[in-house]
């Protein structure tokens, strides 16, 4: 049964894009150890930096998460005017390059910023963002949003009927959390903690500039030591396959506590929730929202502050190296569905496809420039090539992302009405038209918008690469900022930020045209 | 379409070869970008050499080796531009470059006769602070005070390296005091060179380690005068950046007259004001007023080129035994 209900999924496109995932990744690390003659044995330095890392992703992914659920529960069961705004806006430090956001969270949380000015104020003792809680967060900061839309899509996977049940049968919320919301974050919640722990293990600047010091020293950096300091490609590889098994490890932990909500089919009826419409619920809902949005909003609106005096006056290379990122971004995201959609078919069958995926956001920038490096130089000058291998980096960095967003909304789709596709002898390719697509658009739209914003905002490999002649936006902020122009770099950043946010409003609203007010 | 454009110009490029000769130049990133000294370097040199002089960007000082250690004599580059002395004696154990045959008059605090690189341009580490305010005449002072300071992390940026150097040549067995010592002056220690300037800028920290010659930029550019080196008596740490001729390239002459050039007059007069380091040869027109206004450090300090690796290693190692506790 279960083997029909996925015929659709038959895999072999899938595991093509997998394999070709896998390569992208794989392959440089290999290419860096085969260069280097073999691995070298990290250093205690090394193991003291791996628990850090470890530690600081595991609180980050924890506490992302753990706030999430209320900032989602509130979205899914309130309406009110500017709600989609307020989604898209949330989304936003996600998608900004670490230094334009750090700059942002310092303009709330540093030493001149508005918590200790209002502390001081108060007649109140300051505090100092640097240390451990500065890292966490930092990396709650940028990954709060991202927990908060894939469980927010949870929510809007129970059908609108199964709360209307659960209202006609006089259930109060707690019964409501115990019998639909429950079983659902036991299906959402090991896979938003997988992806933003992932996503925290390669985390380099932003942990050393809030760490205060070496204290903070995580494997990424450790790998630039071995490269910059001892020449140890080596060393460096290992360090960066020891990345890898981690994230590895650890998805498949998730994947294999995660279970299927099985809510069954509804009819899309927009969500009302009778049960949650007592005023003291109400009140928690915008107690909740108001604080989750003055926490995103308020670093951003310093970023647009800043960097609002100089977006008019910024230089053309700004503006081209803004053409050139678009550019990428558009490449990125179409080869990012191309590899998503039948990675996400393929992977109802096989989840640990979704764990290649995965590999992408964890694996060490560096050793992956490295490593491509060392593949392309032999064949082709690696300069030339800089914006191709970007929009494929860009693309696989984005991957688990589009691959977390789709799969569990595709395996309801596929348990829900892949029988009646059956017995009406769908053929795959209409199911696909039919079935599949039309109910994946949210999904879709969403992975598209993040897939281009994240390419916008990414620095990727283009530094290692870099042509005088060619530059990306991210690019190009550090030029600026390593050339004095902080004010120039302030107003680039925000042009970031613009364009990224408008690209993934549009591909995001693009894919709920349908979708209810 | 921007591949197409990419293609075309990397076609056009492939024949322009038959006819111009193209001198290829690897140099850190932010001698390339549109507001470095690239860009005005690359135009001056073409009037002359009838030919294309092709810059390669990457990172910074110590990417540019590792790059080129990646490639090996297999590389395209004819010259590298932006090592400096903490990096020459591996690049030299590289076996990659060639003599030089440049011979100038030299402006730098120390004699120059090293035969594989070319000095370009040259400058001092120092803590750059807001004008007016109550600040430490050296390391035990600072350590001993409550301004705070923000600093790069040695294993990935150049200037950070450039004070672990600093306080190692200072104070040598004492270093590890020191560094006991700042390790609460310091608010945080950054990837590089941009977000620790920044984060000062931002009102983060009182100082932030950086050149003697910042001051400058803020004068010049933003007529700003609100910016200062702090002297410290203990001397300053040197950075000299220098350039080298590839054992292996196609272009010797082509290479020999761009280190020549290198050390003439165009090229060092742009040097002040857009990689804001003095020039290795002082240019007839002299240095920009603003240049007078900088802290001159009585004393420099500089570990000879073959002695760099071995300091450094201690160094770093004295580093993050007394800031890691």
């Amino acid at each position: 049964m279960a083997a029909r209900a996925v015929a659709i999924a038959r895999g072999a496109p899938g595991h093509v894009a997998a394999a070709l995932v896998a390569a992208v990744i794989l392959a440089p690390v290999a290419a860096v150890l085969w260069r280097a003659g073999g691995g070298g044995w990290p250093g205690p330095a090394d193991w003291a930096a791996l628990r850090f890392t470890l530690t600081q992703a595991a609180l980050s992914a924890l506490i992302s998460v753990a706030l999430a659920i209320p900032a989602a529960r509130a979205l899914a069961r309130r309406r009110f005017a500017g709600r989609r705004l307020l989604i898209t806006a949330l989304g936003a430090p996600f998608i900004l390059p670490v230094i334009v956001a750090v700059l942002g969270l310092l303009a709330v949380f540093g030493r001149g910023g508005l918590v200790n000015a209002g502390l001081d104020a108060l007649g109140l003792p300051g505090i100092r963002i640097y240390g451990l809680h500065g890292v966490v967060l930092a990396h709650v900061f940028f990954n709060l949003p991202l927990a908060t839309r894939i469980i927010l899509q949870g929510w809007q996977s129970i059908p609108a009927e199964r709360f209307r049940l659960a209202a006609s049968l006089g259930m109060t919320p707690t019964d409501v959390m115990r019998h639909l919301e429950w079983p659902m974050l036991r299906a959402m919640l090991p896979g938003a903690l997988m992806v933003i722990f992932a996503i925290c293990l390669s985390s380099f600047a932003v942990a050393l500039t809030l760490g205060g010091g070496p204290r903070a020293t995580t494997v990424e950096l450790a790998i630039y030591q071995a490269f910059r300091f001892d020449f140890d490609l080596g060393r460096a590889a290992v360090l960066a396959s020891i990345q890898l098994a981690l994230v590895t490890l650890a998805a498949l932990a998730a994947l294999r506590v995660t279970q299927a909500g099985g809510f069954g089919a509804g009819l899309d009826r927009s969500l009302r929730r009778f049960d949650a419409e007592t005023p003291a619920l109400r009140l928690l809902d915008a107690a909740v929202l108001l604080l989750v949005a003055a926490f995103l909003l308020t670093p951003m609106a310093a970023i647009v502050w800043r960097g609002g005096a100089a977006l008019a006056g910024l230089p053309v290379a700004v503006w081209r190296a803004a053409a050139v990122s678009l550019g990428v971004a558009a490449a990125s995201t179409v080869l990012t569905l191309a590899l998503a959609l039948p990675m996400a078919l393929a992977a109802l069958k096989r989840p640990w496809l979704e764990v290649v995926g995965l590999l992408g956001i964890a694996a060490s920038p560096l050793v992956i420039g490295v490593g491509l490096f060392v593949l392309i130089n032999p064949w082709a000058d690696p300069t030339a090539l800089a914006l191709p291998v970007t929009a494929l980096v860009n693309a696989v960095m984005a991957l688990p992302f589009a691959l977390r967003v789709m799969i569990p909304q595709l395996r309801d789709t596929v348990a829900d009405f892949g029988r009646l596709a059956d017995s009406l002898g769908m053929r795959a390719r209409d199911r696909l038209r039919l079935v599949i697509l039309p109910r994946l658009r949210r999904q879709i739209g969403f992975a598209a918008g993040l897939a281009a914003a994240l390419s916008i905002g990414d620095l990727g490999v283009i530094a290692l690469f870099a042509d005088p002649d060619i530059a990306t936006l991210p690019l190009q902020i550090l030029r600026l900022m390593g050339a004095y122009r902080m004010d120039a770099a302030a107003g680039a950043g925000l042009l970031l930020l613009t364009l990224s946010l408008a690209v993934f409003w549009l591909l995001d609203q693009g894919g709920r045209a349908d979708a209810d007010a | 379409m921007k591949y197409l454009a990419l293609a075309t110009g990397l076609f056009a490029a492939t024949i322009a070869v038959a006819e111009t000769p193209t001198l290829t130049v690897y140099t850190y990133d932010s001698f390339v970008s549109d507001w470095g000294p690239g860009p005005a370097v690359k135009k001056a040199f073409e009037t002359t050499c009838d030919c294309t002089l092709k810059f390669v960007g990457t990172g910074d000082g110590a990417a540019l080796l590792a790059r080129l250690r990646l490639e090996g004599a297999r590389t395209d580059a004819d010259i590298v531009l932006g090592l400096d002395t903490g990096l020459t004696a591996a690049a030299a154990e590289t076996g990659l470059f060639a003599p030089h045959s440049v011979s100038a008059e030299y402006d730098l605090p120390i004699a120059w006769d090293d035969p594989l690189f070319v000095p370009f341009d040259w400058g001092y580490f120092a803590f750059v602070a807001n004008a007016g305010a109550d600040l430490p005449a050296n390391f035990r002072d600072l350590a001993a005070s409550d301004t705070s300071i923000v600093i790069q992390d040695p294993r990935s940026s150049t200037p950070g390296l450039g004070l672990l150097m600093w306080v190692k040549t200072a104070y040598d067995g004492d270093a590890e005091d020191i560094w006991r010592g700042l390790s609460d002056n310091i608010v945080t220690v950054t990837k590089g060179w941009s977000e620790a300037y920044g984060l000062f800028l931002e009102g983060e920290a009182d100082m932030a380690l950086s050149y003697t010659t910042s001051p400058a930029y803020h004068m010049i550019a933003e007529d700003d005068d609100s910016k200062v080196a702090v002297p410290f008596d203990e001397g300053h740490y040197m950075q000299i950046e220098v350039a080298g001729k590839l054992a292996g390239t196609d272009q010797p002459e082509l290479a020999d007259r761009f280190l020549e050039f290198m050390t003439g007059e165009e090229f060092q007069s742009i040097i002040p004001t857009t990689n804001w380091m003095y020039p290795a040869v002082m240019p007839q027109g002299g240095l920009p007023d603003a240049f007078d206004t900088l802290i001159a450090p009585e004393k420099s300090l500089l570990v000879p080129a073959d002695e760099a690796d071995e300091v450094r290693d201690k160094a770093l190692e004295e580093w993050l035994r007394a800031l890691s506790r």
